[in-house]
C-alpha cells in the first residue's frame, strides 16, 4: 500500500517537471521558432509544404481552419474504412484475417479518426498488420496531431487581440506531427522495445504449454503502436487486453513510463498556454485546477479499492493490507501492478481521452468505477486528450469567469477580453454537446431492446455498463467498461455517430469562440480585474467543473454506481 | 409602500401571460411545468386515485414560483412608475407663444415642432426643450431636478439649454425648440424611469444565454432520466420529474434578473442621474479611467488666499492691511478670501468713508484692482501688471518680488502682487483648495483598479501640484477639447473604458467618444445629447458614485447567479433519494438532511425554491452592499457569502420546511 502511494506521489512530481521543458519546446515549435531539431526537420517540413502547395505564412480564420480540419478528417476516415474493408485482399496479412464487416469498419474508422479508439473488434484476430500500421497506428499520429492543431488555434485566438486569424491548419498539423509526436514516439518505441515489447512482422506463434495445451500467441509491430497509443492519448491496443497484456506493458517501468507518456503532452499544453498568454501563472492556475481533480480521483479510487468488497470480508477473505499482502480489491487487476498503479492508470486514462487500460474497469468497486466514469463525464478536462482536453479546460475557465466574474463588479473578462452574448452562446454549445449525446444514447439504449439486450449484468451494474459506453464514445475516450456486447449493429452505428458528434461538435464552436475573443481588444490588467491566476481561481474552476458535471450526471449515476455501492455494502451483488 | 405592493401583486398575475413569460426561458419552463402539473392534478381529482394532495401542492407552489418572479419585476417597475407619475403631472397641457414672421400666436405646446421659436415670460411654463436664443432669465427647474434654487439661463454660451416643463421666474426669453412632441427630455425621462423602453443590456443577454443553456442541460437530464429509471424499474411520476426540473434550473436568478436591472437604473435615478440606456450603467461598472474636471470635482470652485508673503522690510500685518484694503471692493470669491485671510492678522472689517476713497475695479486691461485712499494708491493684481504699475510710479521692485512670484507659481498657486504707490509690499498666495475627503475617494478608486485623470486648463506646473495633493494618478494640463479627445482615444486604444463629465458644446464630441459620458443638466443640449447620462444635479463628483452603482449592479447579478447555481447541490440531496427510495431503499444514505418522507422532501425543495425568490427580492432591489476593495478581496468575500452560503443555506432551509410540513401534517 505504501509502495502504491509512493509511486503515485513520484509520478505527480515528475509530471510537474515535464510541463515546463516540453511546453516551452512546443511553444517554440508552434511559433515557428528555432529548436534543437530544426536542422534535421525544417527541410522536411519545407518539402512537405512545397509538395502540398501550402503557404505557411497564410493564416486562416475560423471558417478556413474548421473546414480544412473537417474535410481532412473526412478523407482520412474514408481511407481507414477502405483499408479495413479490403484488408483480406491486401498484403502483410500472415494470419489471413478477413475483410471487416461494414458497420464494424465504420465504427472503427470513426473511432480512430476521432482519437477515440473505441474497439468493437478483437485486434488479434480481426485486423491485419497492414491495417494495424497503415490505418490504425498511422491514424493515431494523425488524430492526435489534428487535436493538437485545433488546441493551438484555440489558444492563439484566446491570447491574441484585435485579430480574427487562428493560424494555418496545415502548418499546425504538420508541426504537431513532425516536431512533437514523431520524435517522442520514436524515442518511446525504442524504450519499449528495450523493455521487451514485441515489434516484428511474424505471424502468430503456436506454442505448447506445460499443461500440454496449444496456445496461439499473437505478435506484430506493436511497440511502435504502443508508443503513439499513449502519447497521442489514443488508447487503441494491439491486444484486446490492452496495456494489461505483458507484450504491451511488460514491466513496472514500462507501466510507469507509459502513464507519463499519456500525460506528457496534455500537461505541457497548460504551460504552453501560459507562454502564449504572456503570463506563466495563467498556465499554472489551470495546471493546478486539473491536478486537484486528478488527485481527487486517484484518492477516491485508491481508498475505495483498498477498502475492497465487504462481501468478501464477510466470506472470510482478508482484504486488509499486511506486510506480505497488498490487500484490497484485486479482482481484474494485474498483480504486478497492484492497486496503486492500477487506479492511477484508470484515473489517467479517463482524465485524458486515452482509454487504454491496464486493469478491468468492470471489476473496480462501484465507487471507483463511478469515479472513472465521472472523469469522462466531466468532459475529460483533467489535462484531457492531447489538445482537445486543454480546450475543454479553457471552456470551463471561461464559464467560471462568467459565473463568478460579475462578483467583482465588472462584466466578465478572460485574458482582458470581455465575454459577451456571442462568446457565451459558443461556450454553452461547447458544454451542451456532451450531455446531449452521452445521456441521449444511454437513455435510448436503456429502453431499446437492441441496446439493453447487449448488457451482460443485471441491475445497476448493467446500467453503469450502458452509461459508460455512451460516455466513453461521446467523450472520444474509447475505454470500455466491458460487460456490454458492442459489436452489434445498434452499438456500432450509434457509437460511430456519437463519436463524430463528440469530436466535431466540440471543436467547431470552440474555434468560433477563439476567433470571436481574438477579435476583441484586451483590457490591461489592474487591481480591479478578476484574478485568473491565484488560488481562488483554481478553486473556482474546480468548483464549476464539479458542479456542472455532478449536477448533470448525478441523477443517472445515482441509479448506477452510487446505488450499486450502497447495495454492495448491504450485501447485494449482481450477476 | 402600499401603493407599490398592490399594483405589484396585480402585475404579477398580468405577467402570467405566456407571451410575456416567453421572454424569460427559465420562467417559461416553470410555467409550462405548472400547467402540466395542474392538468395532472385535475386528472387525479377526477380519477380519484391517491396522491392528489401532493400533486396539488407541487402544482400550487410551481405557480407561486412564477408569480414570485413576476412580483419581483413588478416591484422594481413600480418604484419607477411612482416617479413617472410625478413627472407626468408637469406635462399638463401648456400654451406656447409661437413667433411666426414677427407676429406672436398661441398654440398648444403639443403642436410645437423642431425649429419653432417661442417667447416665454416670467411666470410661464417653458413649452418644450430648446435653446435660449435671446435674453436671460431665472428658471425654476425643480420639477425635473428637485432642486428648488432657480438657475440662470441665457442665450449663447454653455447655459442656453432649457427643458420643457420648467418655469421662467423672471425676465423674458426667446427659445428655439429642439425636439418634436413625444421626444422631449421629459418624455424620455418618463419612459426611462417607467422601464417602458427597457431593453436587455449586453451582459444581461449573455447571462440569459447561460441560464437558457443550463435550463436546456437540465431538461436533457430530466428527459433522459425517465428511460434510465424505467430500465432500473424505478419509473417516477411526471409531477416529481417536473419538480426536480424546476428545482434544478436557475429559477432564483432567472426570476430576479429583470428586477436587478430595473432596480439598478432606479438607483441611478434616485441619485438624480438619468441613464439613456442600461448599457451605459454596465459600462460604468467596467470603467478603467475616470476623467475628472479639476474645478468643482477635485477642488472647490474657486481659489482662495492661503498666505501673505511680505517683501523684506515689510511686516505681514502691513501687507495684510494693504491687501484687505485693495480687496474691499472686490466681490469675486478670490477677493473675499483675501479679506477673510487678513482678519487672521487682527485686521477686522472696517468702514471706509466713500468720500475719501476711490475704489478701482478689476478690468481685463489693467488686470489689477485696488483703492485710492488718503492720497495713497494701493493695487493688487497679476505680478507683471503690478510691476509695470510700480515702475510707472517711479519705483522699482526688489528682486525678491519676482523670486517670490515664481516660487508661488512653482508651488501650483496663483500669485497676486500688492503695492502701495511706488513700493512693492509683497505677494498673496492664492491656492486651489482640494475638497475634503477626495483623496480617500481616489485611493479607493485606485484599489478598485480605476485610474483617475485630472483635467484642467492650468499650466502643467500648477496642475502637477494639485494632482499630487489630490492624489490623482495623472493629469491633463492646458486641456482643450482636442487634447481631451486625444486622451480618451489613447486610453481606448489600450482597451480601456473611459468615463467623463462635461457640459459645454465643445465637450460634446468627447462625451460622445467616452464610454460613459455624463452631461451636466446645466449644460447645453448638444452636450446632453452626446452623453449617455445626464446628471440633474450637475455635480461632477457624482461620476464616482455612478461607477459604484454600475459595479453594484453587476455584483448583485453575479452574487445571485452564483447563489442560485450553488443551491442545486442541496436540492439534489433532497430529491434524488426521494425519487428512487421505493425502488432502492438503500439510497436513503443520500438523504443527508433526514427528511421525513419522499413527498415531504420533494415538496420542501419546491417550496424552498419558490420562497427564496421572495426572500431575495429586497437584496435584488437594494443591491449587494458595495465595498471599494481590490477585485481579489471582493471575489474572495462574495464567493464565501454567496457561493459557500449558497451551498449551505438550502440544506437548512429545506430541512426547516420539511419539519414544518410534518408539524402541520401537510404531507404523509
Amino acid at each position: 500500500m505504501a509502495w502504491g502511494i509512493l509511486q503515485i506521489v513520484v509520478f505527480l512530481i515528475l509530471l510537474g517537471l515535464i510541463a515546463k521543458p516540453l511546453g516551452t519546446y512546443m511553444a517554440h515549435v508552434y511559433r515557428g521558432e528555432r529548436t534543437l531539431l530544426h536542422p534535421v526537420l525544417r527541410p522536411v517540413e519545407r518539402f512537405i509544404y512545397r509538395v502540398c502547395g501550402v503557404d505557411e505564412r497564410r493564416e486562416m480564420g475560423v471558417k478556413g481552419y474548421a473546414i480544412s480540419l473537417i474535410v481532412f478528417n473526412f478523407i482520412v476516415l474514408l481511407f481507414i474504412y477502405a483499408v479495413l474493408r479490403l484488408q483480406g485482399h491486401l498484403p502483410l496479412n500472415p494470419a489471413h484475417v478477413p475483410d471487416m464487416s461494414p458497420w464494424v469498419a465504420f465504427n472503427t474508422a470513426v473511432s480512430f479518426a476521432t482519437n477515440t479508439n473505441w474497439q468493437v473488434y478483437v485486434p488479434e484476430t480481426s485486423v491485419s498488420y497492414l491495417s494495424q500500421m497503415l490505418a490504425l497506428a498511422r491514424e493515431n499520429f494523425v488524430s492526435a496531431a489534428v487535436g493538437m492543431a485545433a488546441a493551438v488555434a484555440f489558444i492563439r485566438g484566446l491570447t491574441r487581440h484585435s485579430s480574427r486569424e487562428l493560424g494555418n491548419f496545415w502548418v499546425d498539423f504538420t508541426r504537431s506531427f513532425l516536431y512533437i509526436l514523431l520524435p517522442l514516439a520514436v524515442a518511446g518505441a525504442l524504450f519499449l522495445v528495450s523493455q521487451g515489447v514485441v515489434q516484428n512482422l511474424n505471424g502468430p506463434t503456436h506454442a505448447v504449454t506445460v499443461a500440454g495445451v496449444t496456445q496461439t500467441i499473437a505478435q506484430g509491430p506493436f511497440a511502435s503502436q504502443e508508443s503513439i497509443k499513449e502519447l497521442g492519448t489514443n488508447g487503441g491496443g494491439s491486444y484486446n487486453a490492452n496495456s494489461a497484456h505483458p507484450y504491451e506493458n511488460p514491466t513496472p517501468l514500462t507501466n510507469f513510463v507509459e502513464m507519463l507518456m499519456i500525460l506528457a503532452i496534455p500537461v505541457s499544453f497548460t504551460y504552453l498556454f501560459g507562454r502564449f498568454a504572456g503570463n506563466q501563472r495563467q498556465g499554472w492556475a489551470l495546471f493546478a485546477a486539473a491536478m486537484v481533480l486528478l488527485v481527487m480521483s486517484v484518492g477516491v479510487m485508491f481508498a475505495s479499492e483498498q477498502h475492497g468488497n465487504p462481501n468478501l470480508t464477510r466470506a472470510g477473505v482478508t482484504q486488509a493490507a499486511t506486510a506480505t499482502q497488498a490487500g484490497g480489491n484485486q479482482e481484474g487487476k494485474e498483480v504486478r501492478n497492484g492497486i496503486g498503479a492500477s487506479v492511477l492508470w484508470a484515473t489517467i486514462t479517463t482524465d485524458t481521452s486515452t482509454g487504454a487500460v491496464n486493469s478491468s474497469h468492470d471489476s473496480l468497486t462501484p465507487l471507483a468505477g463511478g469515479m472513472a466514469m465521472l472523469n469522462i463525464a466531466l468532459g475529460e478536462v483533467v489535462f484531457g486528450g492531447v489538445g482537445v482536453g486543454m480546450m475543454g479546460l479553457l471552456i470551463f475557465a471561461v464559464l467560471a469567469v462568467f459565473i463568478a466574474g460579475l462578483m467583482v463588479g465588472r462584466t466578465p473578462e478572460y485574458l482582458g477580453k470581455k465575454i459577451e452574448g456571442r462568446e457565451m452562446k459558443l461556450a454553452v454549445l461547447a458544454t451542451l454537446y456532451f450531455c446531449v449525446t452521452a445521456l441521449g444514447l444511454a437513455a435510448i439504449a436503456a429502453v431499446l431492446p437492441a441496446g439493453k439486450d447487449a448488457v451482460l449484468n443485471h441491475g445497476p451494474h448493467g446500467l453503469t455498463e450502458i452509461l459508460y459506453a455512451a460516455l466513453s464514445q461521446t467523450g472520444n475516450n474509447g475505454s470500455a467498461f466491458a460487460g456490454l456486447t458492442v459489436s452489434g449493429k445498434f452499438w456500432s452505428i450509434a457509437g460511430g455517430l456519437v463519436m463524430m458528434w463528440g469530436r466535431f461538435f466540440f471543436v467547431v464552436p470552440c474555434l468560433a469562440l477563439a476567433s470571436s475573443l481574438g477579435a476583441k481588444k484586451a483590457a490591461p490588467e489592474s487591481s480591479g480585474t478578476f484574478p485568473t491566476t491565484g488560488p481562488i481561481f483554481v478553486v473556482l474552476v474546480v468548483g464549476v467543473i464539479l458542479i456542472v458535471g455532478a449536477l448533470t450526471y448525478f441523477p443517472s449515476f445515482a441509479l448506477g454506481p452510487i446505488v450499486e455501492q450502497f447495495l454492495m455494502n448491504a450485501g447485494h451483488l449482481f450477476s | 409602500m402600499r401603493q407599490v405592493i398592490w399594483p405589484a401583486i396585480r402585475g404579477s398575475f398580468v405577467k402570467l401571460d405566456p407571451r410575456q413569460v416567453a421572454r424569460n426561458p427559465v420562467m417559461f419552463v416553470v410555467e409550462v411545468g405548472s400547467v402540466i402539473t395542474t392538468v395532472s392534478f385535475v386528472a387525479s381529482l377526477l380519477g380519484g386515485h391517491g396522491g392528489t394532495a401532493f400533486v396539488g401542492m407541487v402544482s400550487g407552489w410551481l405557480w407561486f414560483t412564477v408569480l414570485f418572479a413576476n412580483f419581483a419585476t413588478s416591484m422594481a417597475e413600480g418604484r419607477g412608475k411612482a416617479q413617472a407619475d410625478t413627472l407626468r403631472k408637469t406635462k399638463t397641457e401648456t400654451l406656447a407663444n409661437v413667433q411666426v414672421d414677427g407676429a406672436v400666436r398661441q398654440v398648444a405646446a403639443s403642436e410645437l415642432r423642431k425649429g419653432d421659436v417661442v417667447v416665454v415670460s416670467a411666470g410661464e411654463t417653458i413649452p418644450g426643450d430648446g435653446d435660449v436664443i435671446e435674453g436671460i432669465a431665472s428658471v425654476d427647474e425643480s420639477a425635473i431636478t428637485g432642486e428648488s434654487a432657480p438657475v440662470i439661463r441665457e442665450s449663447g454660451g454653455d447655459r442656453s439649454a432649457v427643458t420643457g416643463g420648467t418655469r421662467v421666474l423672471s425676465d423674458e426669453i426667446k427659445v428655439r425648440i429642439t425636439s418634436d412632441p413625444g421626444h422631449t427630455f421629459l418624455d424620455r425621462m418618463i419612459a426611462l424611469v417607467e422601464g417602458a423602453e427597457r431593453q436587455k443590456t449586453p451582459n444581461e443577454i449573455a447571462l440569459n444565454i447561460l441560464l437558457a443553456g443550463l435550463t436546456i442541460i437540465f431538461l436533457i437530464v430530466i428527459v433522459t432520466l425517465q428511460p434510465v429509471a424505467i430500465y432500473s424499474n424505478a419509473a417516477v411520476s411526471v409531477t416529481v420529474l417536473i419538480a426536480l426540473l424546476v428545482c434544478l434550473i436557475p429559477t432564483t436568478i432567472g426570476g430576479l434578473l429583470a428586477a436587478i436591472g430595473i432596480a439598478g437604473m432606479d438607483r441611478l435615478v434616485r441619485h438624480n442621474v438619468l441613464a439613456m440606456s442600461g448599457r451605459a450603467v454596465e459600462a460604468a461598472g467596467d470603467v478603467d479611467t475616470l476623467l475628472l474636471d479639476k474645478t468643482g470635482t477635485i477642488t472647490l470652485g474657486n481659489r482662495q488666499a492661503a498666505e501673505f508673503l511680505p517683501m523684506p522690510g515689510v511686516s505681514v500685518e502691513e501687507l495684510a492691511d494693504a491687501a484687505q484694503l485693495a480687496s474691499l471692493a472686490d466681490e469675486t470669491p478670490e477677493g473675499r478670501s483675501v479679506v477673510v485671510l487678513a482678519k487672521q492678522f487682527g485686521i477686522r472689517g472696517r468702514h471706509i468713508d466713500p468720500e475719501r476713497a476711490k475704489f478701482v475695479e478689476f478690468t481685463a486691461q489693467t488686470r489689477m484692482s485696488g483703492i485710492d485712499l488718503d492720497g495713497h494708491s494701493i493695487r493688487k493684481g497679476a505680478g507683471d501688471a503690478v510691476l509695470a504699475w510700480i515702475r510707472q510710479h517711479g519705483g522699482s521692485a526688489p528682486t525678491e518680488l519676482e523670486a517670490t512670484l515664481q516660487e508661488v507659481s512653482n508651488q501650483g498657486g496663483t500669485p497676486l502682487a500688492v503695492a502701495r504707490d511706488d513700493r512693492a509690499l509683497g505677494v498673496i498666495h492664492l491656492k486651489d483648495i482640494v475638497k475634503g475627503g477626495i483623496r480617500e475617494r481616489f485611493d479607493q478608486m485606485r484599489s478598485m483598479g480605476i485610474r483617475t485623470v485630472m483635467i484642467t486648463g492650468d499650466n502643467p506646473l500648477t496642475a502637477a501640484v494639485i494632482a499630487k495633493e489630490a492624489g490623482v494618478d495623472d493629469f491633463l494640463a492646458k486641456a482643450t477639447p482636442e487634447t481631451k479627445m486625444e486622451l480618451i482615444k489613447r486610453e481606448q486604444q489600450q482597451g480601456k473604458l473611459v468615463a467623463m463629465t462635461g457640459d459645454g458644446t465643445n465637450d460634446a464630441p468627447a462625451l460622445a467618444q467616452a464610454d460613459v459620458g455624463v452631461a451636466m443638466n446645466t449644460g447645453t443640449m448638444a452636450a446632453k445629447e452626446a452623453g449617455n447620462m445626464v446628471d440633474l444635479d450637475s455635480n461632477p463628483t457624482k461620476l464616482i458614485e455612478i461607477v459604484e452603482i454600475g459595479k453594484q449592479l453587476l455584483i448583485t447579478r453575479g452574487a445571485l447567479t452564483t447563489f442560485s447555481i450553488a443551491n442545486d447541490v442541496a436540492k439534489y440531496f433532497a430529491i434524488i433519494p426521494a425519487m428512487f427510495m421505493v425502488a432502492y431503499p438503500q439510497l436513503a444514505t443520500l438523504n443527508v438532511m433526514r427528511l421525513h418522507s419522499a413527498d415531504s422532501a420533494i415538496l420542501a425543495a419546491v417550496i424552498f425554491n419558490a420562497i427564496i425568490i421572495v426572500l431575495l427580492i429586497p437584496l435584488a432591489l437594494r443591491g449587494v452592499k458595495f465595498r471599494a476593495i481590490p477585485a481579489a478581496a471582493l471575489l474572495r468575500y462574495n464567493l464565501l457569502v454567496y457561493g459557500l452560503g449558497g451551498v449551505i443555506a438550502p440544506f437548512i432551509g429545506i430541512k426547516l420546511i420539511d419539519m414544518l410540513l410534518v408539524a402541520l401534517r401537510l404531507t404523509s
